[in-house]
């Protein structure tokens, strides 16, 4: 990652639907060289923000400032937009060859045929399309349509690349290939790219940094490990799988180690927060290990209660077990734990999980 | 029968022959309502494009203007054609009403609602994010009309084949303001309500067969074009 100023940014942004405000964002920079990733669930205003950042929509307030030069005219909107290439969730093809269609930027910028052959075949190589260059766009399949728009935004080598949902409409594997196909090219070519998503593994896998979008504001705005283990609000931290949020006020606080009374029970933690404030633990169900209840088995975790489960139910490869102990837990045990620990609705176990694996977030009124 | 056996027969003569009355008659036809195809196109494709891509106050009526006009009743055409071009109308001074140039006027007004409303259901079938992505591209707005036209081409296809069936076979705005004159105004279908009237069954229905001959061929032609040239 290069650092040479702040390539892209956003002053005052103010978007409005319908009189209503939409977007409304203070300040947004861009790095040259970074990945960033736009995450929130749907109407968050992610890809609100990803248009108006690409020029593509009108701003109620405010201004693009690119490379130092504020985008003020239709002149240099267009020369903006000559230097920049979005990627939207529906590959939005032309009906013709796969090979003019990755030619198209080039050909709108008025370069030679010959040229713009040459580039366009380069671009499908990378992609690993080459062989679908003189076959109808028509007639692809997705992956293979959304690999040609993403040949087409890499033709014009742009400055910064926009995605707005690239790989949402892709099933799993071909998604899979495309996003590792995408993260080499981004790093061979140190492309900025700033890409909308409500997927948190795509934006993990991809950017450097991850901005969480709130109804369209952004929330949080920082490194991976960052927003994934420190979120800052309730939003944020539900938004990137801390299913467990819980209130509570500090009981004790020594040395960074904090107690928290939550319901009956107190939960210990890792922090400074003054005795006597609110707070929200977030836990990670993935950092909750459950097992049988018996009292001579001694865990090295802080935290250990005992709680009656009330729900088990199949999340994706693992099975989420929800759990009462006082206050509501959620854990995910793998199906081969499951199996041998042979749980049960009703069935009283014990959860346990390190002070670390709390995240403790001042309470917002 | 025997009527219409030798009226066929007599028609087929006709044809075969290329009676110079016949003929004539056909090429006035094509080049009046080619004409009138080609201007509905011009305005048509234009207004329709623009109609799809913008949004106005007022545009639901504007909407439901151009798609009543598409089933503008040609003699309603013909008759305020008419007044417009009459001596002392307000276009009067140009002195064409009777001749085919007002033909091509009266065929224009009658195909340019259809060419711009079947324009405007083709633009706005296109995925409402094509346009940002031609922009995104670093198209110009004249490149994006460009672009978006060739998009809809296929459908345009269809503007192109309804505008020129619905003048080609059209009568009632011809007769009304080209007078159906021998060897100047006359066309198909003028001529087919005069010699039907006149009880000269067989030039009307050579006449009929050249129109439906006529029909038939361009939209062949057209159909050929939009069936190569969809893949999918």
């Amino acid at each position: 990652m290069k650092t040479a100023g702040p390539l892209l940014q956003g002053r005052n942004l103010l978007v409005k639907r319908g009189g209503i405000p939409v977007l409304d964002i203070s300040d947004f920079t861009i790095m040259k060289g970074e990945v960033l990733s736009l995450i929130g669930p749907n109407g968050s205003g992610k890809s609100t923000l990803l248009l108006t950042l690409s020029s593509l929509l009108k701003l109620y307030r405010g201004k693009l400032i690119f490379n130092g030069s504020e985008i003020d005219s239709r002149r240099s909107e267009l020369d903006y937009r000559r230097q920049i290439a979005v990627v939207f969730q529906d590959p939005l093809l032309f009906d013709t060859t796969v090979l003019e269609n990755v030619a198209s930027g080039l050909k709108i910028r008025g370069m030679e045929k010959k040229d713009r052959t040459r580039i366009a075949e380069e671009c499908l190589e990378r992609l690993g399309i080459a062989h679908l260059a003189k076959r109808s766009a028509c007639k692809v399949s997705g992956g293979e349509a959304q690999r040609t728009s993403i040949a087409r935004a890499f033709a014009t080598s742009p400055t910064i690349l926009f995605l707005d949902e690239p790989f949402s409409a892709l099933d799993p594997p071909t998604r899979e290939g495309i996003i590792s196909d995408l993260s080499r090219l981004l790093r061979e070519t140190e492309t900025t790219a700033i890409m909308a998503t409500h997927d948190q593994m795509e934006a993990l896998r991809l950017s450097d940094r991850i901005a969480v979008i709130q109804q369209g504001k952004i929330a949080q705005m920082g490194s991976a490990e960052e927003v994934m283990n420190h979120p800052v609000n309730e939003f944020v931290a539900a938004f990137v799988g801390m299913d467990t949020l819980l209130t509570g006020s500090v009981l004790e606080s020594q040395n960074g180690r904090i107690m928290i009374a939550v319901g009956n029970q107190k939960i210990e933690a890792v922090g400074n927060f003054p005795v006597g404030e609110q707070v929200l633990c977030c836990i990670r169900p993935e950092n909750v290990t459950l097992s049988t209840d018996s009292p001579e088995e001694q865990s090295s975790a802080r935290n250990n209660f005992s709680g009656r489960i009330t729900r088990i139910a199949p999340h994706g490869l693992f099975y989420r077990v929800d759990l009462d102990c006082g206050f509501d837990l959620i854990s995910y045990i793998t199906r081969t734990s499951l199996d041998s620990l042979e749980f049960q609705e009703g069935q009283t176990v014990k959860a346990s999980f390190k002070a670390t694996a709390v995240h403790v977030i001042r309470k917002s009124a | 029968m025997d009527l219409i056996l030798e009226g066929i027969w007599k028609a087929i003569t006709l044809i075969v022959t290329l009676d110079p009355e016949v003929l004539g008659i056909t090429l006035l036809s094509l080049k009046v309502s080619g004409t009138a195809t080609l201007i509905s196109l011009f305005f048509g494709i234009f207004s329709g494009t623009v109609v799809a891509l913008t949004r106005f106050p007022g545009r639901k009526i504007v909407v439901s203007l151009i798609n009543t006009g598409m089933g503008l009743p040609p003699v309603v055409v013909g008759l305020f054609v008419t007044i417009f071009l009459w001596r002392n109308g307000p276009l009067g001074f140009l002195e064409i009403l009777y001749t085919p140039t007002a033909i091509i006027v009266a065929q224009s007004v009658i195909a340019t609602p259809i060419v711009t409303g079947i324009t405007l259901a083709a633009m706005q079938n296109l995925p409402p994010k094509l346009r940002l992505q031609i922009l995104a591209l670093g198209a110009t707005r004249m490149q994006m009309l460009g672009l978006l036209i060739r998009e809809a081409r296929l459908p345009l296809l269809a503007a192109v084949m309804a505008g020129f069936g619905g003048v080609i076979s059209e009568v009632g705005a011809s007769i009304m303001v080209g007078g159906n004159i021998m060897g100047y105004s006359r066309v198909l279908t003028t001529a087919t309500v005069m010699e039907t009237g006149r009880g000269n069954f067989d030039t009307a229905i050579a006449l009929s067969i050249i129109l439906l001959l006529l029909a038939y061929l361009i939209n062949y032609v057209l159909t050929r074009i939009q069936q190569r040239e969809r893949p999918r």
